[in-house]
């Protein structure tokens, strides 16, 4: 009878309203500032500057090779590196980043830092609440703000920490072994060793540029 | 006591006016009565568009605004002041006069129909003999607003939508009038106040509602279809179907303006369950006889949410008709059962009291209804088609 369909549906929405002040199951909304989902885990939103130790300056694992403000797509790294050195967390003297800013307004998320970084140095954060009422300086950072202990890395992302932490021990112990085989010569350490492949790959990749 | 509280607002008039000079006295009682319908309904407004946002996330198993004041109770006038405070835009081609008459009009217009409407006992504006026509006439400067609206934005989905609001709400313009023409053919009056005498008398402790004749139960039903197209709400918002229409004959408007036809369209509303309550609910009765120690006003009132309740509830459930079914359901279901509500209601006078009218009127109204039902409102089975030029 016409009509019918009608009743059916004031049921349902008569249902839906009851059930919604007894049930909390039917109630999906997250009420975001109070409560919020935890991120999954492959979350990534703007990069920051890891740090060993509890120091931000001392710790940096920075060394101002520049290799990202170069690879930035969009140009949002700007560094300037220092003149004199300082020793790093393990001790080996570094020179390091007397400025190092990106600017989020710009960045577009793309990781190709963190790909890029041979020191494990710039890693990706999942911050999300990051409105400014600057919107200039505001989304300006600088060293001091993007800098974030190892620790802050494991909680957000423990699987790929975790994968980092190793590998960078297993470096140390390579390190160590060369050190102490070539203990009576001067010390041409790991710096030097590592710094001809880089020129190589960068080297080899406007070539394969070519050839494509 | 009782009738102290019934009559509080009357007895507050005449003591305020009292204090005037007499030759201000029937001009400032009516301003007074003027300055309380203004202050009230858009009162009401604000707490129908709260329970309406509230009332439709739990319906879609939401919460609903909760964070302007306590539980969300001060949206409402969040909302105004957002609307206040918005640039007013007008386009650069559009009718500047007609563009800024509309949305006062249709304020304006809408609130003339209050002037007739019986809200509690001794509280009617103006006794008018021929108050349902004057509320008729006032119902259908509506759609002179809204065409201006539409016409004067120089916009073609305004335009569009002024189209569609004219096209359906004079279509249900004459069923709305026919079921009503049944209750003044009972009641013999086309005064409101009249009509709600004649129903406010009870046996057995209840009520002599038109409703509850087979008649009145009709022609509400129809009534309330007709009153729900008439003031563009949802399953008949195709005027400003914001799918297919950006918002319709409003889309070019901004800032108050805009707040000014949501104002509109809900004191439409309001105004329209007023009538529907006053017609065929009893206008301010109490329910049950042992009831009527409550204020008459009460009643009049808790009908109008109560139909402001319904409204929401057939929101949340019910998507838009199409152009074509919309005009297919008034004129040939809706129109023809009131025409035959006519007839039984003539029937009802003269067959006297006792069962066999119950019993002929009813039987007359339920074949009717399934017949007709099944006869005009069938889904048309279309075969595959075939192409005469196109192959």
């Amino acid at each position: 009878m016409l009509g019918e369909g009608i009743l059916k549906g004031l049921a349902e929405t008569a249902k839906n309203f009851a059930g919604s002040f007894v049930s909390k199951e039917r109630m999906t909304t997250v009420e975001y500032p109070e409560e919020r989902l935890p991120l999954p885990e492959a979350s990534r939103n703007f990069p920051f500057l890891v740090y060993d130790g509890t120091d931000w300056e001392a710790g940096l694992r920075c060394v101002a090779c520049q290799i990202c403000e170069k690879e930035c797509p969009p140009k949002c790294i700007y560094i300037d590196k220092s003149k004199d050195k300082k020793p790093d967390h393990v001790g080996k003297m570094q020179i390091y980043p007397t400025k190092f800013d990106i600017d989020i307004s710009i960045c577009m998320s793309c990781q190709i830092c963190v790909e890029v970084c041979p020191f494990e140095a710039i890693k990706m954060d999942s911050e999300y609440e990051l409105a400014t009422d600057d919107r200039f300086g505001g989304l300006l950072l600088d060293r001091h703000q993007l800098a974030k202990p190892n620790e802050y890395y494991h909680k957000i992302h423990p699987t790929e920490a975790a994968e980092v932490d190793a590998r960078l021990a297993e470096e140390k112990v390579k390190a160590d072994a060369k050190a102490k085989a070539a203990a009576a010569a001067p010390k041409p350490a790991a710096v030097p060793a590592a710094k001809p492949a880089i020129v190589a790959s960068s080297v080899a990749s406007p070539k394969e540029g070519e050839a494509g | 006591m009782v009738t102290t509280v019934d009559q509080i607002f009357v007895i507050l008039q005449h003591w305020f006016v009292g204090y005037l000079p007499a030759i201000l006295q029937p001009f400032a009682g009516v301003l007074l009565n003027v300055v309380a319908i203004v202050v009230t309904f858009p009162a009401l407004f604000a707490i129908a568009v709260l329970l309406e946002r509230k009332g439709l996330g739990r319906m879609q198993n939401r919460i609903g605004p909760n964070r302007v004041g306590p539980y969300g109770i001060l949206q409402p006038v969040a909302d105004g002041l957002k609307s206040l405070t918005k640039e007013d835009i007008v386009p650069f081609r559009a009718d500047g006069v007609v563009h800024f008459m509309a949305p006062v009009v249709l304020v304006v217009v809408v609130f003339m129909g209050f002037a007739v409407l019986p809200m509690g006992r001794n509280m009617t504006l103006v006794h008018m003999d021929s108050a349902l026509l004057f509320y008729f006439s006032m119902g259908a400067c509506t759609e002179l607003a809204i065409f201006m609206a539409g016409w004067a934005s120089r916009n073609k989905y305004s335009l569009l939508g002024a189209m569609r609001a004219v096209a359906q709400m004079i279509s249900y313009e004459v069923p709305l009038l026919m079921s009503s023409v049944a209750v003044v053919m009972i009641t013999g009056s086309l005064s409101l106040d009249k009509i709600v005498e004649a129903q406010n008398h009870y046996t057995w402790g209840l009520p002599h509602w038109y409703i509850f004749t087979p008649w009145g139960l009709l022609g509400f039903l129809m009534f309330a279809v007709a009153a729900t197209a008439e003031t563009n709400r949802s399953p008949f918002d195709l005027p400003e179907g914001e799918s297919e229409l950006v918002a319709g004959y409003f889309t070019e408007y901004s800032g108050f303006k805009f707040a000014e036809f949501f104002l509109g369209e809900y004191v439409g509303m309001l105004s329209i369950s007023g009538l529907g309550a006053t017609l065929f609910l009893g206008g301010w009765s109490a329910p049950l006889e042992i009831l009527g120690f409550m204020p008459s006003w009460f009643w009049f009132f808790a009908k109008i949410m109560l139909s402001i309740c319904v409204f929401i509830w057939l929101r949340g459930t019910l998507p838009r008709l199409r152009q074509d079914q919309l005009m297919n359901f008034a004129w040939k279901f809706v129109l023809p059962m009131t025409l035959l509500n006519l007839f039984v209601a003539g029937l009802w006078r003269f067959l006297g009291d006792g069962w066999v009218r119950w019993v002929v009127c009813s039987a007359i109204l339920v074949l009717a209804y399934v017949f007709v039902g099944r006869a005009e409102m069938h889904r048309k089975h279309y075969g595959p088609r075939s192409y005469r030029y196109a192959e």
